[in-house]
């Protein structure tokens, strides 16, 4: 069989550690392969490699059977080698072409020739059914849209392997979906691809071949058609995965957050949640599902004293929490996990230490009379590093150096550890591998256990429907049904989540 | 990484002053002076004597004050170029009190010293406020507080405290910093008490950053409002305190001039560059209380170094402001630096 591009025995490292260690990556013609491993495994430094921004130690690399020598970006350009990069490198106010064409344009005496560039990026985005507008202005398209942009650059500038960076993690299902189908009718045109991802349901749709890095090491390549999720799972993280959390029925009691038309505008005065009502009961765990952008931002921000509200009421416990500042909701009750960690979770220029007791440092053993007492605020730190696996070289390393799931770790821990009546988990899981989820989701349940209420705001559909004990799906700023998830399926609830009602059952997957 | 973070810290200012100053070797060679004597003499000029002694504190002191407030704001994630219009209403205020009120020592000179504080305080509490509510870019701000603070106080001197003179009269005795203990040790050179005031500033800006809750929320602040808002900290009021004490700082170091080494104020034809110099101060100390004294030594030194270089070498005194501004071209060029030395780590292992 004959293999576009080969990796033999990468080896790779860095002071004090080794981020490659032996790992061969074969890539044929024509294929999806999929690159599997947990956060930190290794995969981007491979890719890296690959792409000419590192060396590495030992190994070789071989592209259509040749053996080359790749230190820089633009020879793996030239060898016809393309990325897409998780974290989209566009110019916003430039348009599609201009993006495109940027540090290679084609010139007319001197002047660049736009014209002849939006004729070839539209041939290109048509050929291949990107349905991308050339002149359209980079901020004026959605993030899925964007992300055909960076894949139209790899083409536009030859390339015949794609490397795609965990490229579903900003999309919708729906632009998930889409995305699929231009993988499969970039592989029809003879393009090979290499999928980065921890994603085991993806590898399964779409993939050929899979090769799995555990730790900085090759584990295999695997044929994906003789294999389950939950092999693949097991050779990633190196032992077996539980991936329907076990969880009791649950034993709701009374209401601890009662919003009842709730009204919130965002920064453009526009309402985004519109007359809410919503129960969260002790010992339950609610589901938010929903499309990004119907209003679950806002709701949470409304809650938790981050965003006005224009009126309603959020009543926790009895009492009308609406508008208080951040600091009362928190002193009032309610732990949150934000959405957004590197944004609002954590200082990340703060040792760990003092991110765990980021709403707490004011209050006594951690200060007295306005002194901290470091001794205080460090043994807390080191209690909640034991007791929720966070993962760091000590108390005192800076968030910034930890991983993203120990970085979530953290966050939980702090929350956790205030023993609030309503704990808000706004996308807990986002960017984490299987064994970081399934720490989170049983942490969530356990607190459910305890007879707390969680309230759930999620993307993933599978996630929502494995943890939650009630579904809401949110549409256009409102509730539009309540669910029980052992009634429901992705097939129904992706359609509430698009606003349309349900009318019976359709031909609906079986949900895992 | 933390402890090599650490070294290099330490390391990048040190490296950067040697550069500094053999860099400033080569450009006397090249103008056909004599490095090593231009060097003896800035040595002489610093610490010849004692009298010479006395006046590299004198200088050291607002140096001092300018780059902890420097230092404090820019901890807290804010650019502070006001504190040389915070020194000028500072000054003023010091001496204003020092001539108006009639008191005994104990009262009077710590009024007057406080009223430096409120009027830098009230100084850095404009571009704040404008920053916290309204978002205004608190380098514009205060760059024009600068002018505001210049030309007021040159009308105020002009005509309210005198009558068309230039130079205030002398503050009372009761308001002065001036110490003859100080200066009979040093040849009457004009050092005064201030550098104890000086060091013990030093000494709480490190406390209050380190060590206090609201250190920890100004830091907080400055690294990641959002996270600090979403923790329930008051941003706009972090901000706002931030620069009311940044410019209570530079307040003070006006007081250092206006109770200590002149005991009056004048009109001024342009900037003291107490404030500017602050920058570089802060720079060169890692925005930390410990480096910035140590930065305001060396700069103290350099400046009044320079004054000895033409008579001692013939050298003009503007080579001293090339080394300085060399000195800070290597500290923010620290970039290469760190690479060189990473480099060399590499090769050593």
């Amino acid at each position: 069989m004959e293999y576009v591009i080969e990796m033999l025995n990468i080896r790779k490292e860095f002071p004090g550690i080794v981020a490659n260690d032996d790992i061969t990556v074969q890539l044929k013609k024509g294929e999806i392969h999929a690159l599997l491993g947990e956060n930190g495994a290794g995969k981007s430094t491979l890719m890296n490699v690959l792409f000419g921004l590192y060396q590495p130690e030992k190994g070789e690399i071989r592209v259509n059977g040749k053996k080359v020598n790749i230190t820089n970006p633009n020879i793996a350009n030239d060898l016809g080698i393309g990325m897409v990069h998780q974290h989209f490198m566009l110019v916003e106010p430039f348009t599609v072409t201009q993006n495109i064409i940027l540090g290679n344009e084609p010139t007319k005496k001197g002047k660049i020739d736009i014209k002849k560039a939006e004729r070839e990026v539209q041939e290109i985005s048509d050929k291949y059914g990107l349905k991308v507008d050339a002149t359209a202005r980079i901020s004026d398209i959605t993030v899925g849209m964007q992300q055909r942009v960076e894949i139209l650059k790899t083409l536009y500038r030859g390339a015949d392997v794609l490397i795609f960076d965990e490229p579903t993690a900003v999309l919708t299902p729906q632009e998930i979906h889409e995305l699929i189908e231009i993988m499969q009718s970039l592989i029809a045109e003879g393009k090979s691809i290499i999928l980065i991802t921890h994603k085991l349901k993806e590898i399964m749709q779409v993939c050929d071949r899979c090769t799995v890095i555990r730790k900085g090491k090759g584990i295999g390549t695997v044929d994906v058609a003789d294999t389950s999720v939950s092999r693949l799972a097991s050779l990633m993280v190196g032992r077996d995965v539980v991936f329907k959390t076990e969880k009791k029925p649950a034993e709701p009691k009374e209401t601890v957050l009662k919003i009842e038309k709730l009204v919130v505008n965002d920064s453009r005065k526009i309402s985004m949640v519109k007359e809410l009502n919503l129960d969260v009961r002790a010992g339950e765990i609610v589901g938010i599902a929903g499309v990004d952008g119907n209003g679950q931002t806002e709701l949470v921000e409304a809650i938790t004293g981050l965003r006005k509200s224009e009126s309603g009421s959020i009543m926790l416990k009895g009492k009308n929490i609406k508008n208080l500042s951040p600091r009362k909701v928190t002193e009032s009750g309610i732990g949150h996990i934000p959405q957004d960690r590197h944004k609002y979770g954590l200082v990340l220029d703060y040792p760990v230490g003092e991110n765990i007791v980021l709403q707490t440092y004011y209050q006594k053993p951690f200060s007295k009379a306005a002194i901290l007492n470091y001794k205080e605020i460090y043994e807390k730190a080191k209690e909640i590093i034991e007791e929720f696996d966070v993962r760091t070289p000590s108390e005192f390393t800076k968030a910034r150096a930890l991983s993203g799931g120990n970085q979530q770790k953290a966050i939980i821990g702090r929350e956790l550890d205030r023993s609030p009546d309503l704990l808000i988990a706004a996308q807990p899981t986002r960017g984490l591998d299987v064994g970081a989820i399934e720490f989170i989701h049983t942490r969530l349940i356990e607190e459910r256990d305890k007879g707390r209420a969680v309230l759930l705001v999620s993307f993933e559909l599978d996630e929502i429907i494995d943890v939650s004990d009630r579904i809401a799906v949110m549409f256009d700023g409102k509730i539009d049904a309540i669910l029980k998830p052992e009634e429901t399926n992705e097939h129904e609830l992706g359609l509430l989540m698009a606003g349309s009602q349900v009318s019976g059952a359709g031909e609906s997957n079986d949900k895992e | 990484m933390t402890k090599s973070n650490k070294l290099f810290t330490i390391l990048i200012p040190i490296i950067s002053v040697l550069l500094g100053l053999i860099a400033g070797a080569i450009i006397m060679l090249f103008s056909g002076y004599n490095p090593i004597l231009g060097y003896t003499a800035l040595w002489n000029g610093a610490f010849g004597d004692a009298f010479t002694i006395g006046e590299t504190v004198r200088r050291i002191t607002p140096l001092l004050l300018t780059g902890l407030a420097v230092a404090f704001a820019f901890r807290t994630g804010l650019f502070n170029i006001g504190a040389e219009g915070q020194v000028i209403v500072g000054w003023l205020a010091a001496v204003w009190v020092g001539l108006a009120v009639d008191a005994p020592m104990v009262i009077h000179l710590p009024l007057a010293i406080l009223a430096s504080l409120a009027a830098g305080a009230l100084w850095g509490f404009i571009p704040g406020l404008l920053k916290a509510k309204l978002g205004v870019h608190e380098v514009i701000v205060t760059i024009m507080m600068n002018y505001i603070a210049l030309y007021s106080v040159n009308e105020i001197v002009r005509s309210v405290l005198t009558e068309q003179e230039t130079t205030t009269d002398a503050i009372a005795p009761t308001a002065s910093l001036a110490s003859e203990w100080l200066q009979g040790l040093t040849y009457f050179s004009r050092m005064h008490y201030g550098i104890v005031i000086a060091l013990f500033a030093a000494a709480v800006m490190w406390f209050i950053i380190q060590r206090t809750t609201a250190g920890y929320e100004l830091k907080a602040v400055g690294f990641n409002q959002h996270a600090s808002k979403y923790a329930g900290m008051n941003v706009s009021k972090n901000i706002i305190l931030s620069m009311v004490i940044s410019g209570a700082f530079a307040g003070l170091a006006g007081a250092m001039e206006g109770l200590g080494t002149y005991g009056t104020i004048s009109i001024m034809s342009g900037f003291t560059n107490l404030g500017f110099d602050g920058i570089a101060v802060a720079l060169l100390g890692a925005n930390n209380a410990f480096g910035v004294v140590l930065a305001a030594i060396l700069f103290g030194v350099l400046k009044e170094g320079a004054g000895q270089m033409p008579t001692g070498a013939g050298v003009p005194t503007e080579l001293v402001d090339i080394i300085i501004a060399l000195i800070i071209f290597f500290v923010a060029s620290s970039y290469i630096i760190r690479w060189v030395l990473l480099r060399f780590k590499k090769e050593g292992k």
